[in-house]
């Protein structure tokens, strides 16, 4: 297997999961495990990669990929695997990741397992682990013919690093074809979080809908600050304004996998799962006994969150003392 | 101007896999693929009163139908369904070639898709589609809104809120955050019987039977298994206690 993996930056630094996916990539030891970054600064970024495990790392700084936008990147991934042979080409999930992905697939007619898990090599062969059915059936999923494209479901590795040298940095500059730059973006609006951030807390403590009003988060927030955690958000609440975009957990927003999980007034849709399923322990408290959400917490509690929570975070700050 | 909207008729309540072929279990009911809705909402807000024409795709089995007579029922023009035995079981790869295929036919200034499978869980295929059409793609779109040639989206990803903008024709995948579909009226339902409803198989669209179905696919389910088990996972109603039982419990998994 000769292995190339896509390294999604953000400012001056890599993303997590994509690390944690080339370092996974590199433990299986099959062969050198190659990188890609694109875009502004993926230059200095090329020896951050090779602590990971990429003994090789394609860069490209060309003013088509200077915004995170997929379809360049598809002409510099082409160019990549071309150009190295690469049979294999690994993603970590992410709204940019899943878009270059799928049209690479296209563009080279390869193969695309997504939602991953987990890879491993049979007789030398890839074979991906994929959750499908709300988790309810494990598949083994394999390629027939190369390349093989595969995207992880976020949080699936930790982001390790090893031994690794210095790596061999290679400049890439593909022809960029003229449906790739059609999209610009033309404006970009980034929230600055205020207080912990909620990526790096071993316990979330996140509000929903169920909370009923804006001012319920109080609730979330004294019950955070009891157990010594950070809060959270559904997307639904943010998108009402109830709670800052910031604190959203899902899709969209942050990926989490902390110690403990907390989720109040959350049906558990499954952009909001995405975001916090690979938490250690999850507790839910919902009113609805029929909430998605209890099928993937360790305890589930049906209930009102008004009557509990300010019972619960007595509790816990009265055996904190 | 013409938009297209691609939806997918998906298995109604607990979706199950076929054990023999690995495949998704398609025998019973299905539904109009609730994240497609806002696609077509938006499709059809955009029209308005305009002169546009909505009209929806989709690739699956006869009974899809059903699920374009919904979207026509909200109010959309024309359906156009490709359904072929040889194309079960395609992947990503071969059902953006039929998609794609079938899209090339219509020629739409605008395609859209809703934001993923509520059965498989996919949410890519606007990507590879775009791929093969030589379009712009953009995704997780919350605000589109068409003028002059050009789109403009607002999304959100990871980070906070893009605005981009891309030339027509393009291809864009809408977030459930952009709109509330509508139920069709009695009127609409009844309406959407005499709408045009086209059902198409591979040769009319010059797909070869090889590059549809397993053979055109490029993946497999190698096994099925049960999921690892999620501990002694465990649900109680509250009967005044619950707040002690969540703090033993925490206690138990050492976590205060």
């Amino acid at each position: 297997m000769a292995t190339l993996v896509f390294l999604e930056h953000h400012g001056n630094e890599l993303q997590k999961g994509s690390l944690g996916v080339l370092a996974r990539a590199a433990s299986l030891g099959d062969s050198d495990v190659a990188a890609v970054v694109a875009g502004d600064g993926a230059r200095a970024l090329a020896s951050e990669a090779g602590k990971f495990g990429a003994a090789k790392v394609w860069v490209c700084e060309d003013e088509q990929v200077a915004q995170p936008l997929p379809q360049p990147r598809v002409d510099v991934l082409a160019k990549v695997v071309a150009d190295g042979g690469y049979d294999t080409v690994l993603f970590a999930n992410s709204v940019l990741a899943a878009d270059v992905a799928a049209g690479l697939a296209a563009r080279l007619d390869a193969g695309l397992n997504w939602d991953l898990v987990d890879l491993e090599l049979r007789d030398g062969e890839p074979v991906g682990k994929r959750p499908a059915l709300q988790d309810a059936v494990y598949a083994d999923v394999g390629w027939s013919g190369t390349p093989r494209v595969a995207l992880f479901r976020a949080g699936s590795f930790d982001a390790t690093a090893t031994a690794g040298g210095e790596p061999d940095v290679v400049e890439v500059a593909p022809d960029y074809a003229a449906h790739s730059t059609g999209a610009r973006l033309v404006g970009q609006d980034e929230e600055e979080s205020s207080g912990p951030s909620i990526e790096d807390a071993e316990i979330v403590v996140a509000g929903g809908r169920g909370l009923g009003a804006p001012e319920n988060f109080t609730l979330a927030e004294e019950l955070a600050q009891a157990l010594g955690g950070a809060v959270g958000a559904t997307r639904a609440v943010v998108d009402a304004g109830w709670y800052p975009y910031s604190a959203q957990i899902g899709q969209t927003g942050k990926t989490v996998s902390p110690k403990l999980y907390v989720a109040l007034g959350i049906s558990g849709a499954i952009q909001h799962k995405v975001g916090m399923q690979s938490s250690n322990v999850i507790v839910s408290i919902n009113k609805d006994p029929n909430a998605p959400i209890f099928e993937f917490s360790d305890l589930g509690v049906v209930g009102d969150v008004h009557e509990i929570v300010p019972k619960l975070t007595e509790l816990i700050r009265a055996r904190k003392g | 101007m013409r938009i297209a909207v691609c939806v997918k008729h998906v298995p109604e309540g607990v979706s199950r896999l076929d054990p023999g072929t690995g495949r998704l279990d398609r025998s019973g009911e299905g539904t109009l693929n609730h994240f497609d809705a806002n696609a077509v909402e938006e499709a059809l807000r955009l029209k308005g009163d305009s002169d546009t024409e909505v009209i929806v795709v989709s690739l699956g089995p006869e009974k899809a139908i059903d699920s374009l007579r919904k979207a026509l029922a909200m109010g959309a023009d024309r359906a156009v369904l490709v359904s072929d035995d040889t194309a079960a079981g395609s992947d990503l790869v071969a059902t953006s070639r039929i998609l794609a295929a079938a899209l090339e036919r219509e020629q739409p200034d605008l395609v859209l898709f809703g934001q993923q499978a509520s059965d498989a869980d996919g949410a890519v295929l606007w990507a590879a589609v775009a791929e093969r059409l030589g379009r712009p793609v953009v995704s997780q779109a919350m605000e589109l809104s068409v003028g002059d040639g050009s789109l403009r989206v607002k999304r959100q990803t990871e980070f906070g809120y893009d605005t981009i903008e891309a030339p027509l024709p393009a291809v864009v995948a809408v977030s459930d955050a952009i709109n509330e579909p509508r139920y069709p009226s009695l009127k609409g339902i009844m309406g959407a019987k005499k709408k045009q409803q086209d059902v198409l198989s591979l040769a009319d669209l010059g797909v070869a039977a090889d590059e549809a179905g397993e053979s055109g696919s490029r993946t497999t389910v190698l096994a099925l298994a049960d999921p690892p088990a999620r501990g002694d996972a465990r649900k109680i109603e509250d009967d005044g206690s619950a707040a002690q039982a969540v703090v033993d419990f925490l206690a138990e998994k050492r976590l205060v």
